[in-house]
């Protein structure tokens, strides 16, 4: 039921595909890098989109849970475990065949633990750590939540910052390639390019898929049913505060899963990720694309990255989503892709007949 | 055992008896009327006995059980729904989402089932969709389903309230001055649609101002002045009631 929901899809896999052979034919290609780290990152804000357009919640702290998926599985995929063979836990972790040996640039031998596990940890840790802060810090509104969630992304980016296990301001490199499955492998190889771009994409249509079903459900409504009237909502018989907190879980997932793909497809992450100009960024993408519209959140979010990662803000990139932030802030606080404008149209049109407004 | 038992409830806001050692109870089937001056503390009440506020002490027994203390969804389960005096809808959703919202603890799909879309979930779906506009046709606003709440009528957005209470399918409904801001003939409907709903084996308990209303349709009525309860009886007593008189019409200099 609600099949209709799926055509755009349909119309955006068709424009993936000819933006693709586009690409190959005029020899620009180089285009998919960006488009594919763009798709990226448009999944950690479509899932921010759940959290603040649809139930109401905001977080400046989403470039940490980004950067918790991307550091765990690019701490894990490189740290050398050789040395530590005759421990028990790395033994056990051999003997599960959750361990890849290997040989370095020098020959040597190395072990690491395989990117599957570590992205599968990424992703339970994420969880887990958005439920343990999100208990306390969504019981807050407005201002007071914004400031708490910015807490936790600073907190987040001084311990990346700090720790030499997460290679303190130069981050990690050398992460190895993802293999998701036998012949579908997540990384930055030239010749992956065009495998990558259509990876990258289907995991942003399933995690939209996921999204639009969502909101379109009852739990969906509930959100939304928050968004308006918490106390409403409450006497309604919806137990908000664990509503709330499932949209904030499932919301960092989305960023973590971001984080870690990202992460294998660059080969390396920096604290610049986890940075609250990251966070801003987000927040501000998910306010331009409609705030509750996944459609425009999703567009805003491939374009304005992709622009932004093609270099077209040059030295003022940070600064440019400041801007879009504080005009949005002014001019359309509910977005610019709204319902309201919709109706507005159609009101002119002269399609539905104004009525007085209370309240 | 009575529907509803109120006893020995109090709450002060600082030094103010906002509900002073208030006891009635309610019978299944009966609309009752609290009414009082303003700041009596009837509103106050109303928010004690849906959980969005706490009681200093005293207990509220609700079909059998005591339901102070408990958060207002967990009481909403219990079957009690309730308006607000100044009315809270969903702004940005349709009419019908925001009484369908009203379903949502008559349906039980989750985040996966309804993420995945799943097959059963369709005719859950359905049905609130069926109910709901149900609803929307009794209240007589099935016509403005389509249309966002914030853009309807006031009157219109009191009905539509009303139909989402009614979603929940409760055993009582608290209406918080259902008749605010309606003209006398808007009044006799809602007049007519209390008792439809009472009809419907729905339990009433109101906070209203508008007396003739009040005096209408209520079994019976409690007064309230400055936080405590002063009268209870039927429309009858109450207008004989010389104290009732009294805080409403002031002393008798003569």
């Amino acid at each position: 039921m609600g099949f209709a929901r799926y055509i755009p899809i349909a119309f955006l896999v068709a424009g993936l595909v000819l933006v693709q052979q586009v690409t190959q034919h005029t020899g620009t290609t180089f285009y998919l890098t960006q488009l594919t780290m763009a798709a990226y990152y448009a999944l950690v804000i479509t899932g921010l989109c759940l959290l603040m357009g649809y139930a109401g919640q905001i977080s400046l702290g989403h470039a940490g849970f980004f950067a918790i998926g991307g550091y765990i599985p690019a701490a894990l995929t490189t740290y050398n475990l050789e040395p530590l063979r005759e421990k028990w836990l790395v033994q056990t972790l051999d003997a599960a065949g959750l361990l890849t040996a290997g040989q370095d640039l020098y020959g040597q031998q190395v072990l690491h633990v395989h990117p599957w596990p570590s992205c599968i940890l990424a992703l339970l840790l994420t969880a887990g750590l958005a439920f343990v802060i999100g208990m306390p810090v969504l019981k807050l509104k407005g201002h007071y939540l914004a400031m708490a969630t910015l807490g936790f992304g600073t907190i987040v980016y001084r311990v990346f910052l700090a720790m030499p296990l997460f290679g303190e301001a130069d981050g990690i490199s050398a992460v190895p390639p993802f293999p998701l499955l036998p012949g579908v492998t997540v990384s930055g190889d030239f010749a992956a390019r065009t495998e990558n771009y259509y990876i990258a994409f289907g995991l942003l249509i399933v995690g939209l898929l996921f999204l639009i079903n969502l909101v379109h459900s009852r739990i969906g409504r509930a959100f939304r049913a928050i968004h308006g009237s918490e106390e409403a909502a409450n006497a309604m018989g919806i137990n908000t505060p664990r509503l709330k907190l499932q949209a904030f879980v499932i919301s960092a997932v989305f960023a973590a899963l971001a984080g870690v793909f990202l992460t294998h497809y660059n080969g390396g992450i920096g604290p610049s990720e986890a940075s609250v100009m990251k966070s801003i960024r987000y927040v501000a993408i998910v306010a331009v694309g409609g705030m509750a519209s996944l459609w425009g959140v999703f567009f805003m979010g491939i374009l304005l990255n992709f622009m932004s990662l093609r270099g077209m803000f040059g030295t003022y990139d940070d600064a440019v989503f400041g801007v879009i932030l504080i005009l949005i802030m002014l001019f359309a606080p509910n977005g610019l892709l709204r319902l309201h404008l919709w109706q507005r149209m159609r009101r002119w049109r002269g399609v539905d007949k104004p009525k007085s407004r209370t309240e | 055992m009575s529907f509803l038992a109120i006893q020995h409830l109090h709450k002060s806001f600082g030094g103010l008896h906002a509900v002073n050692d208030v006891s009635f109870a309610l019978a299944a089937g009966e609309i009752k009327a609290l009414i009082g001056p303003n700041g009596a503390g009837k509103t106050t009440l109303l928010n004690l006995l849906s959980g969005n506020i706490l009681p200093d002490a005293g207990e509220v027994i609700f079909l059998g059980k005591p339901i102070q203390g408990l958060k207002p969804f967990q009481i909403a389960r219990r079957g009690m729904a309730r308006t607000f005096q100044n009315i809270k809808l969903f702004p940005e959703m349709t009419a019908l989402e925001n009484v369908m919202v009203g379903r949502h603890m008559r349906s039980r799909s989750g985040v996966w089932s309804g993420a995945g879309n799943l097959p059963w979930t369709w005719k859950e779906e359905a049905g609130i969709r069926r109910k709901s506009l149900e609803l929307m046709e009794f209240m007589g606003i099935a016509e403005h389903a389509g249309t966002e709440a914030a853009s309807l009528a006031f009157g219109q957005q009191r009905a539509v309230e009303f139909a989402r209470a009614l979603a929940l399918e409760p055993d009582l409904l608290l209406l918080d001055e259902p008749a605010a801001g309606l003209n006398i003939y808007e009044t006799a409907e809602l007049a007519k649609l209390i008792r439809k709903v009472r009809d419907r084996g729905i339990t009433i308990l109101l906070v209203e101002h508008d007396m003739s209303l009040v005096m209408d349709i209520s079994d019976s009525i409690v007064v309230l002045s400055f936080g405590r309860r002063i009268a209870e009886g039927n429309p009858l007593e109450i207008q004989n009631n010389p104290e009732v008189i009294q805080i409403y019409l002031g002393e008798d200099d003569a």
